[in-house]
């Protein structure tokens, strides 16, 4: 297989962008890779993904993917070698059925109240630790989650990139989603997760995030007003 | 001996998403038609814990949820008369469109869901929404598969045989042929495809239940508004 020319548009604050980092991590696929400022987004962002004009964007010779679920399961498609998707396809639809879940009912709720007050915050929070109660009682049920300690895969990224980051998003906003000793399953969970080379060895600095969740929540909420 | 099953309601167009890929694949399977509003089955609340709705497909007692979800693992299971390209990006496109459309149905259905200020809000936001698939998402081809039907094609099949009965039950438009000539252009090539043709709730059918939740929805609307 000839060499594909890979670059990874992204920002250093972004959980999701951090995804598709892993997974470029564990296929061994060298990138460039480009920091947005999504202050000011770039022409050649808006160029790359001008439906969403988002971060992360894959572009690969030239063609770009957006959406970091969407751009995982190209990268697991592109280099077959270390699968990041389960290979049983009952597995990757069990696998997929809980990314979808996080992403819809964990990262888009907490979110909201990143960027919310008052009662529609007291809502997204309500609803996030719901979602948390069946992450605890469904998902660690039946094992599906590889424990950390084996290395990651799909459902791992997905679920170990918005843990990592919750916690600064909960200071930065000042609310609290994660009771440690509510959800003592996914708590261990996210411990072994911290402690894996490839999660570890770049995170950004806690206080820096915390900072930049309390600035972009100020600034999205002033704008609403 | 395979056994598929296949839990869902006679209207939903999710569940109608997965029956065509069955059918699609020539997959035998039994239909179990679950009683949403007053009692959903044993077998759906075992089967789907976190969501409790359908579609749920159940292969040899194995359940999966959700139909995007039940859609690829046919596509993986029964790889024969594909319905996602081979080509790894095009691949990646497809999986873009149908993420696009399950992020984006609160607000594509807001006109439907949704009433007053908020229900305005959407049926804009959703225009301009459908403005975006057509150019983006479909281009010049005839199918969003490209020249046959494929994933993405059952994903938006409710644009398709939905969409109207649903704007005729509310009395909003969102559609208009004038403005989305070539949307509309794939909607009757869509519904002119056998597979599709054959397997649709009846429209009548279809038009007075759409009514009736409609009702039901602005009734507790205003009650939760009057409180």
């Amino acid at each position: 297989m000839g060499e594909v020319e890979v670059k990874l548009l992204g920002s250093w604050m972004s959980p999701f962008v951090r995804r598709v980092q892993w997974a470029l991590k564990l296929k061994g696929v060298t990138y460039e890779y480009l920091e947005e400022d999504l202050k000011k987004k770039s022409p050649r962002l808006l160029n790359y993904n001008p439906i969403h004009k988002k971060i992360p964007v894959l572009v690969i010779d030239g063609k770009p993917i957006a959406e970091s679920p969407v751009i995982i399961e190209f990268i697991d498609d592109m280099w077959k070698h270390n699968p990041i998707l389960p290979i049983d396809p009952y597995e990757r639809s069990v696998a997929r059925f809980w990314a979808k879940f996080i992403d819809e009912k964990l990262s888009n709720v907490v979110r909201m109240a990143l960027f919310s007050e008052g009662e529609e915050q007291e809502k997204a929070v309500k609803e996030s630790i719901e979602s948390f109660e069946i992450v605890e009682r469904e998902l660690f049920k039946e094992k599906t989650l590889i424990g950390a300690g084996e290395g990651i895969g799909y459902l791992e990224i997905i679920l170990g990139s918005f843990c990592t980051w919750l916690p600064a998003i909960e200071e930065g906003a000042g609310f609290k989603v994660f009771d440690s000793n509510k959800f003592p399953l996914v708590n261990k969970w996210m411990t072994d997760f911290l402690e894996l080379s490839i999660v570890k060895e770049d995170l950004p600095p806690r206080d820096r995030l915390v900072s930049y969740f309390q600035q972009i929540r100020h600034f999205v909420l002033a704008t609403k007003k | 001996m395979e056994e598929v099953k296949l839990l869902g309601f006679w209207s939903s167009p999710f569940v109608y998403r997965v029956k065509w890929a069955l059918k699609h694949k020539d997959v035998k399977y039994e239909y179990l038609e679950e009683d949403l509003w007053n009692k959903k089955s044993d077998l759906l609340l075992r089967s789907n814990p976190v969501q409790k709705r359908v579609p749920v497909l159940l292969h040899d007692g194995k359940p999966i949820a959700e139909s995007i979800v039940i859609l690829e693992y046919i596509e993986e299971m029964w790889p024969h008369n594909p319905l996602l390209p081979q080509d790894p990006h095009e691949r990646a496109m497809a999986r873009y469109w149908m993420k696009f459309g399950e992020d984006k149905a609160p607000i594509l259905l807001g006109f439907y869901l949704n009433f007053g200020e908020e229900q305005e809000k959407n049926v804009k936001e959703a225009k301009e929404l459908l403005k975006i698939l057509e150019k983006h998402g479909l281009g010049e081809n005839k199918f969003f598969g490209g020249d046959e039907i494929g994933l993405v094609d059952f994903a938006f099949g409710w644009i398709a045989c939905w969409l109207e009965v649903m704007e005729e039950a509310v009395g909003v438009k969102l559609s208009e042929a004038e403005s989305l000539p070539r949307l509309h252009e794939w909607i009757e090539n869509f519904k002119k495809v056998p597979l599709i043709k054959e397997n649709t709730p009846d429209r009548d059918r279809m038009l007075s239940f759409y009514k009736q939740r409609r009702e039901q929805r602005r009734e507790s609307f205003i009650s939760s508004r009057a409180s």
